[in-house]
């Protein structure tokens, strides 16, 4: 276990963070907002990284087809809004996970009858190769543009949030939304907005990932778990919650996979070792939520003051 | 009263009637049905009458199953120490995760029900010795005793349902109990039966373990059904899917679990199975996409109809 590993693994947890961060963002700012519950953010992730897939092999290249994938997938967010979702802002918590976990098998669906089961999404063949950061640590370059585009994309997020108007309005809905409805905000255009920024967001996340995992249908739900445990942990509504909420998951999660079997190794036999590392690794995650929910109920950064 | 007749009778005839008609396989994929109805009725109890939202449910259905399984598989194959296990586990789990989740609510509440679901999903992906992702395939279903064979599709059959049965005239004793009248006074206003004087966190977590256990009852069913369980019966989507059946047939009424169950599967079955001409002449392979229908139906349900197939045919909520 020498220190380039665990930077190695770090710079892994760093980059699946970012990523969670950006599933995250649109789902804690639909939950802190609207109050709802939507289960097909992971399809919208799903709908990007397939959209991707089409743009990139129409153009030939990777850069193109993902900046092409952003807006369509954000139209497609924004339809979603416009036809079902918004009638489900005054309904309960338990019709908002009934109707979204529906859409979910119905735009499995449609996926699976457009696309097939799954999609290839090659990464761009430049960066395919590993870059050398310190002597003795070469790591992928194209995790090193995850990153990167992961670092961007949040501070052009927060950048959005705080300095401009429209970021004002989300904060103030998110913070109180009575009063901002009582204030004149035009809080139907907002959410959908809100809406069109978190699919496009989904659809950074989907794209960029899709060379890493594999673009196929039901790829969200896992992630989608994921993302619901880092803006609980975080604090529902809250960016930066969600920030560092992420990398946390991301990090501990990466970490956990990578090295609990060795640390485990070190005190149990090397089979009862390898099976339950893991697990456990898995499991820390949900461990952190739940000790969080019970003491912080709120999440470390709660938006309501 | 005379409608409960009518669908027990409908229950009990239906085994004979398949094996007239020498269609034997029916009566196994009913069997099914009514394992799936025992465990969204025992969801029924939590969601419905008591109102708490739990995203976790699957997490005690698959205790049960895996603990009857493991009982198999090490050779204790008497139904009467597997099943009361299963039963004994899935109450100790409930009673575990209820005691910490109940103390938050609502999208919290949601949540974390959630998230411990989860980590029993994990926890059983890694038990190798119990074939990890892979599942446990059990060498034959649990044992009985007194003559009755569980192998046999149709005794196995009528297990299923008395079982069913007793849980349902249960479940209407407890609902129209001083217990039962309290956990619907919480759903409806927790603060002021908090003011009353009922102690309202200790109501709903015996409520959570009931329902628990009688989850894992129908785990334990399942694993002998099928011969096999795998660690996706704890899978997250498992929940939702017993939630769907609950709000399909109808969240806080008797029947609703079971008019959910049976809805679901059947739909579900009937659209893969039977393919209907001139749906198969548009889309040649809608039967590969039987899931699309079953999200439609289900998002009418909740936009249009929110009290279920129950509410729809009483047309007047049972409380």
């Amino acid at each position: 276990m020498s220190w380039i590993l665990i930077l190695e693994q770090s710079l892994n947890g760093l980059q699946f963070g970012l990523m969670l961060f950006l599933l995250a963002a649109g789902l804690t700012l639909v939950f802190g907002i609207m109050d709802m519950i939507n289960l097909a953010h992971g399809s919208l992730y799903m709908l990007g990284a397939f959209i991707a897939s089409t743009f990139v092999q129409a153009t030939g290249s990777f850069t193109l087809g993902v900046l092409l994938a952003i807006p369509a997938t954000a139209v497609v967010g924004m339809l979603l809004e416009m036809s079902v979702l918004r009638t489900l802002y005054a309904r309960d918590h338990l019709s908002q996970v009934l109707a979204t976990f529906a859409l979910i098998l119905i735009i499995n669906e449609v996926t699976r009858l457009v696309w097939g089961s799954d999609a290839a999404l090659p990464g761009p063949a430049a960066l395919s190769g590993p870059v050398e950061l310190l002597p003795g640590l070469r790591y992928p370059a194209y995790r090193l543009l995850i990153i990167g585009v992961g670092l961007a994309v949040a501070v052009l997020l927060y950048l959005l949030v705080t300095k401009t108007r429209v970021g004002m309005l989300v904060r103030a809905g998110a913070s109180n939304r009575e009063m901002a409805l009582a204030m004149g905000v035009n809080i139907k255009t907002l959410f959908t907005l809100v809406f069109g920024v978190g699919a496009a967001l989904c659809a950074v996340a989907g794209a960029m990932l899709a060379p890493l995992f594999a673009v196929q249908v039901g790829m969200g739900e896992n992630i989608l778990i994921l993302a619901f445990v880092v803006i609980v942990i975080g604090g529902i509504g809250s960016i930066r919650g969600a920030l560092v909420g992420a990398v946390l998951v991301g990090v501990v999660d990466t970490i956990g996979r990578a090295f609990l079997p060795i640390l485990l190794g070190a005190f149990f036999q090397p089979r009862v070792a390898s099976a339950a590392g893991p697990a456990l690794a898995s499991v820390m995650i949900y461990l952190i939520m739940a000790v969080v929910l019970y003491f912080r109920p709120q999440g470390l950064f709660p938006a309501r003051g | 009263m005379k409608r409960t007749a009518l669908a027990l009778a409908l229950l009990i005839a239906f085994p004979l009637a398949m094996l007239a008609i020498d269609h034997l396989f029916y009566v196994s994929f009913a069997s099914r049905v009514l394992i799936y109805a025992i465990a969204a009725t025992s969801l029924n109890l939590v969601l419905g009458y008591g109102g708490m939202i739990s995203f976790g449910h699957a997490a005690f259905v698959g205790a049960g199953a895996y603990v009857a399984s493991i009982a198999i598989a090490e050779g204790v194959t008497s139904a009467w120490i597997g099943w009361p296990a299963a039963i004994l586990a899935s109450a100790l789990l409930a009673w575990v995760i209820g005691a910490i989740s109940l103390r938050t609510r609502g999208v919290y509440f949601i949540m974390i029900t959630l998230a411990f679901a989860q980590m029993m999903f994990y926890l059983v992906n890694s038990m190798k010795a119990y074939g990890g992702d892979e599942g446990l395939t059990l060498p034959q279903r649990a044992t009985l005793g007194f003559g009755l064979n569980l192998g046999n599709e149709v005794v196995f059959y009528y297990v299923v349902l008395s079982i069913l049965a007793a849980l349902l005239y249960a479940l209407h004793r407890l609902v129209h109990s001083r217990f039962g009248r309290v956990m619907v006074a919480i759903r409806e206003n927790e603060a002021r039966v908090e003011a009353i004087g009922f102690p309202v966190y200790r109501y709903q977590l015996a409520c959570f373990v009931i329902a628990g256990a009688a989850g894992g009852l129908a785990g334990a069913l399942l694993a002998s059904h099928g011969k096999y369980v795998n660690p996706n019966v704890l899978h997250w989507v498992q929940s939702g899917t017993l939630m769907i059946m609950v709000i399909l047939g109808g969240l806080g009424h008797l029947w609703g679990g079971v008019i959910g169950a049976v809805a679901l599967l059947v739909l579900e079955h009937a659209i893969a199975d039977y393919p209907i001409p001139w749906l198969a002449q548009v889309a040649p392979n809608y039967q590969q996409h039987a899931n699309l229908g079953v999200g439609l139906v289900l998002l009418g349900i909740v936009l249009f109809a929110p009290q279920g197939i129950a509410g729809l045919l009483s047309r007047k909520r049972h409380a």
